[in-house]
């Protein structure tokens, strides 16, 4: 619903407000269309931290149980614009290193993959171990969508949109096919299954050979077996992956990409349908006795859920030059699902800021040189055991209050309340 | 002639699957977790047994032992200090926490031994035998290979089966909270079970890195999700069914790569895993538990 005012808004404050005063000291041009629905985006956004922060700053004894809801849902636009707008600024200062560049995009790309896995792990409550295979299926097919459209079509961001859409369908279809057969399963055997599908879909790939020419597409599953009239080119050649591809992502096409995945989970599980998955993975044997058919709704999680990851592939594909199949093996999905159970099961606001910090540890910890993966592995464990081991959480909560009612004690003495 | 050759290799990496993926069964029978650093435990045990190779130059045969020890108490550590604190908790949190472990485990393997792989002796330096007038060859490690599987496959059985220990185990596995109940230890009884793993796990990466003749911080990983889909295969939690799952997996592997598709052998074997769990949902020897209401 929030998605839909901006929508409406955008135009609107566009006219009136003339962001370009306010933005352009900033470093920031309003020259392309998804620019402006950017950059009201952010208006609306901000607007709406501000409303959020100074609900959160008035004295309040104790929030009611059910409250919060609404104000998540803000708070995860805000986040999300609020990084957006401190990104761009520090990019128009001149204040972000190569590197750091180089990481938004892929930071976009993860963190819709985090989130769209979330609506799996978390909401639909089914392990899924081979999310990175619909990350593949989407980035191929976009890189193949987007490069047969090259002549068509001049403008890149569109290009770009073409390819998302080519990838997010082909996942969607590939999580249709996986789906139904999958979530006849249960628990542990259904979890290594979609690590099989992922698996399958890599392989698939990595000897998928795609070439374009002047009489079309042409597709083979073998070496060689493309053979290109005069002029042709291969897109995808086999196990060295998509190579020569014109990188057209850009950060702003990733947050548009971040705030639509944002808008389409949340609203999924705020709605009836929602609700019905939510019930199903709670209790399945209630849930079915009421009515739910289990199975439809899983998959319809589940679909999505590919949709989108496919959508993230194309972007994250559409990034750089070259891309492999090996990329998107079990490794990956591994990564994806580390960041979603770090973030929360069902927290997509916990998805968002856990992918950053996670993609961007192991780049801090780079003055570590050769230990920082392992000091990566250490806070993984470490980080694990703080949050859900109920013994080192009792002990974290003990010492803190004995640190507050000292911390108080002192206070009161200070103040001199002569006791 | 072909056929048999490609056969006998199949079991000779089917054995090793069998082996790793007993000790994934006997952890997820017992512990109800998905153990993803087995297969790291499996490259410690490989690289323990070349540094005493190299090192003191005795025969890798004797290194084995040395290196299941070390696995062991390895073993029983990662399950003390990573996994015993989650108990009780979601089992999600336990698999990324393992994850953690496999990470720990790769990453410092990778600092004392360095990233490129490492040539590994023979476990046999003998002759391959040669039947048919050299058609057939069977290399004296194919044979030791699947010597050991079945005595360790007859071995856990009997263990888990006739004695007080083993009995422990199937209680624990069947009903935690009723075992404890019943004065079991469960977390000693857990522990144990980690280091049987463990030391099975020190067993086959020797195999295995003996058959690839290499060794490498990644050596175990790919053979270890091998050895897990071998598991559910053959029904996650049977002993039986975890090795009949492993000699299967390697069969079709191989036969697959010879006589189908090179390209295709991992799509293939996954695929007749996807189907066989959808005709038996528990696996082959797995035993289905009805749901109660």
């Amino acid at each position: 619903m929030i998605f839909l005012i901006w929508l409406l808004y955008i135009p609107a404050l566009y006219l009136v407000y003339g962001l370009r005063l306010a933005l352009a000291g900033m470093g920031i041009y309003l020259h392309t269309f998804p620019t402006m629905l950017l950059h009201g985006a952010v208006f609306v956004g901000v607007y709406h931290l501000v409303k959020l922060l100074k609900k959160l700053l008035k004295v309040q004894p104790r929030i009611p149980a059910n409250a919060g809801k609404k104000d998540k849902t803000i708070s995860v636009y805000g986040v999300v614009t609020v990084g957006f707008t401190a990104m761009t600024a520090l990019q128009g200062y001149g204040m972000l290193s190569r590197s750091m560049q180089g990481y938004l995009v892929p930071i976009c790309a993860y963190v819709v993959l985090a989130l769209s896995l979330n609506l799996v792990v978390g909401i639909s409550g089914e392990l899924s171990l081979g999310h990175a295979g619909f990350m593949g299926v989407g980035a191929f097919t976009g890189i193949v969508a987007a490069t047969c459209a090259q002549n068509a079509v001049g403008d890149p961001f569109l290009r770009l949109v073409i390819g998302m859409l080519a990838g997010g369908l082909m996942a969607g279809v590939a999580g249709l096919i996986v789906g139904i057969p999958v979530l006849r399963l249960r628990g542990d055997y259904l979890a290594i299954v979609t690590l099989a599908f992922g698996e399958i879909l890599r392989s698939l790939t990595e000897n998928l050979h795609v070439g374009l020419d002047s009489a079309g597409l042409h597709l083979s599953m073998s070496n060689g077996g493309v053979q290109l009239q005069e002029g042709g080119k291969m897109i995808i050649s086999g196990a060295l992956g998509a190579t020569g591809i014109k990188p057209i992502s850009t950060f702003v096409a990733g947050i548009l990409l971040v705030l639509f995945t944002v808008a389409v989970v949340l609203n999924l599980v705020h709605s009836r349908e929602g609700r019905a998955i939510k019930a199903v993975r709670d209790n399945r044997i209630a849930a079915e006795s009421v009515g739910i058919n289990a199975t439809t709704f899983k998959l319809k999680a589940f679909v999505i859920s590919a949709v989108l990851a496919g959508m993230a592939g194309a972007l994250f594909g559409l990034n750089l030059g070259s891309v492999q199949a090996s990329k998107f093996s079990y490794t990956t999905s591994i990564d994806i699902l580390v960041y979603v159970v770090l973030g929360g099961m069902g927290n997509m606001l916990g998805s968002i800021i856990s992918t950053v910090v996670l993609y961007l540890i192991p780049e801090f910890l780079r003055s570590l040189a050769d230990y920082r993966m392992i000091m990566y592995a250490v806070v993984l464990i470490v980080v694990m055991l703080c949050t859900w081991s109920p013994k080192i959480k009792n002990t974290i909560s003990l010492f803190t209050y004995t640190m507050r009612t000292y911390w108080n004690r002192l206070m009161r003495k200070k103040g001199g309340s002569g006791k | 002639m072909d056929f048999l050759q490609y056969f006998i290799d199949g079991l000779y990496i089917g054995a090793i699957y069998a082996i790793i993926a007993l000790g994934y069964t006997m952890v997820y029978g017992i512990a109800k977790m998905l153990n993803f650093a087995h297969g790291d435990v499996i490259m410690v045990g490989a690289y323990m047994s070349y540094t005493f190779v190299s090192a003191s130059g005795m025969p890798v045969y004797l290194s084995i032992p040395i290196a299941m020890v070390i696995c062991t108490v390895l073993g029983i550590v990662i399950e003390g200090l990573a996994y015993k604190p989650l108990r009780g908790t979601s089992s999600l949190a336990v698999l990324i926490t393992a994850i953690g472990v496999s990470y720990f485990l790769q990453n410092a393997a990778q600092l004392i031994w360095g990233p490129a792989e490492i040539g590994f002796n023979r476990l046999v330096n003998a002759k391959p035998f040669l039947l048919f007038d050299g058609k057939l060859r069977v290399s004296p490690e194919a044979m030791v290979t699947l010597a050991i599987a079945v005595v360790i496959m007859v071995a856990l059985t009997t263990f888990v089966n006739r004695t007080q220990t083993g009995k422990a185990m199937r209680a624990v596995a069947e009903d935690r909270d009723a075992a404890q109940l019943m004065g079991i230890n469960v977390n000693r009884t857990i522990s144990i079970t980690f280091a049987i793993g463990s030391a099975l796990a020190a067993v086959a990466g020797v195999l295995l890195c003996s058959k690839v003749q290499s060794v490498s911080p990644t050596v175990g990983s790919m053979p270890g999700i091998r050895a897990f889909t071998a598991a559910v295969f053959g029904g996650i939690g049977s002993i039986p069914g975890a090795m009949l799952g492993g000699m299967l997996l390697g069969l079709i592997e191989t036969l697959t790569g010879a006589f189908i598709s090179t390209q295709f052998s991992d799509a293939i074997v996954f695929l007749i895993l996807i189907i066989v769990l959808l005709v038996k949902p528990a696996g082959l020897l797995g035993k289905q538990v009805q749901e109660k209401v």
